[in-house]
């Protein structure tokens, strides 16, 4: 994103996408999550890029409805436009550090970082190694993976030995 | 999903080449995610009923997508392929055709089938069509989660009292495994035209290769199998079944949406 370069009708479109929640983890903003790839007018056209955190995440259709509705009624032009893509993909470190402290006061471990350095194919299968996640709570890193799939796709579960809660964390994808 | 605007339109061979191999690969994702649903709410654990369900949610979500690329190569509906076809119309490599079977069963076919994808989708993540490979990489970065679930359970069964049920269920779907690479009609010109990277043959011994050193020190020697012409277009009883529950709610009602 190259934020220098935004016009002022963009920065109205930015502000109001940063109100707009996330469906499913209402505390961050679609903004804050990543799923913004861009947002671009185009002669009468208002077009903003979706990128989808899970494949098969059945939040899109709600988040591409709200943007549509929310965006529209800024009347900044003819249409709004939502393209859901996966060029480039949504990864976790997408989240922004608003982001990750948002998640956090809502009782959901951030996700680990990528490991440094472009994550190629072959390195893809090191992500479901579950390194570590912080307990949201009482700050302990004495956690364990108790399961990698949770309540919905993007959510794994643990539980802190520190404070004995079981805890969710964002995945790292 | 994302059009491709100013893409001039394909020959029609060429569409049809696309056309096969998107097919493939959805119809196994289809169909693999409607069988893992069935252990939704009866798995052996509480755990695995998440986990199943959470895996079966990506699969048909693979699955929507694939068919939205698919109907957008052929203006069609991707409801309509998914549901509006009739049962010789399917596409899935014969592995899976089989019921969900027991806790075993599902565990050796996840475990073959996952490997068998994580090769495909390797490849397809550099396919010379865009659309595809941005898929395929997004859903590769999904399926790892996958992998080491079914890795994990074929580790655990393999050293337990499952082991015999594990072994008996490997050796009745070794043969249909090998269909996930099955010819493709048009492979070659697919490869030609490099939207399949590298040729059937090869992602399948490159698959051989990956999970003879896993599963032969459970199971003791596995046969050298070729795939068949027919990998992807023989049927059976069990996916009739099947068919008739996923086709439920859209033959109940055309157009309906839920």
């Amino acid at each position: 994103m190259v934020i220098a370069a935004r016009t002022e009708r963009e920065e109205r479109v930015w502000a109001e996408l940063a109100q707009i929640p996330d469906p499913e983890i209402p505390a961050i903003s679609v903004v804050d999550l990543g799923v913004i790839g861009g947002v671009a007018f185009e002669d009468d056209r208002l077009h903003i890029k979706l990128l989808p955190t899970f494949v098969g995440c059945p939040a899109i259709d709600v988040m591409r409805h709200e943007i549509t509705e929310r965006l529209g009624a800024l009347d900044l032009a003819g249409s709004v436009v939502v393209d859901v893509t996966f060029d480039p993909p949504w990864t976790s470190d997408r989240i922004s550090e608003h982001g990750r402290d948002r998640l956090r006061q809502s009782g959901f471990a951030p996700p680990a970082r990528m490991p440094s350095g472009p994550v190629g194919l072959i390195g893809i299968d090191d992500l479901a190694t579950m390194p570590d996640a912080v307990c949201p709570y009482c700050n302990s890193p004495d956690t364990t993976l108790d399961n990698p799939f949770g309540p919905t796709l993007c959510r794994a579960i643990y539980h802190c030995s520190a404070c004995r809660q079981p805890f969710e964390q964002f995945k790292r994808v | 999903m994302t059009a491709s605007p100013g893409v001039a339109p394909l020959e029609p061979a060429a569409r049809d080449a696309l056309a096969e191999l998107l097919l493939s690969v959805a119809d196994d994702e289809f169909v693999i995610g409607f069988w893992d649903s069935e252990w939704t709410g009866i798995a052996p654990m509480l755990e695995e009923d998440v986990a199943t369900s959470s895996i079966a949610q990506d699969e048909i979500g693979h699955a929507k997508a694939l068919y939205e690329l698919l109907a957008e190569l052929t203006d069609d509906d991707p409801d309509r392929i998914a549901f509006g076809r009739e049962l010789a119309d399917y596409r899935h490599a014969a592995l899976l055709n089989h019921a969900r079977g027991d806790w075993a069963f599902s565990v050796a076919r996840r475990y073959l089938y996952e490997t068998a994808d994580a090769v495909r989708l390797t490849a397809l993540a550099s396919s010379a069509h865009d659309g595809l490979a941005a898929l395929a990489g997004k859903m590769r970065r999904e399926e790892t989660y996958h992998m080491l679930h079914a890795d994990a359970w074929i580790r655990r069964l393999a050293d337990g009292e499952g082991r015999d049920r594990l072994v008996t269920a490997l050796f009745a779907l070794w043969a249909d495994a090998q269909e996930v690479f099955a010819p493709l009609e048009a492979g070659d010109r697919l490869v030609r035209d490099g939207w399949l990277p590298q040729p059937m043959s090869d992602l399948h011994a490159a698959w051989v290769a990956r999970v003879r050193p896993i599963l032969e020190p459970i199971v003791g020697d596995l046969p050298s199998l070729d795939s068949t012409p027919d990998g992807r277009r023989r049927r059976t009883d069990d996916f009739a079944w099947l068919h008739g529950e996923f086709t439920r709610v859209s033959g109940s009602e055309e157009g309906a949406l839920w």
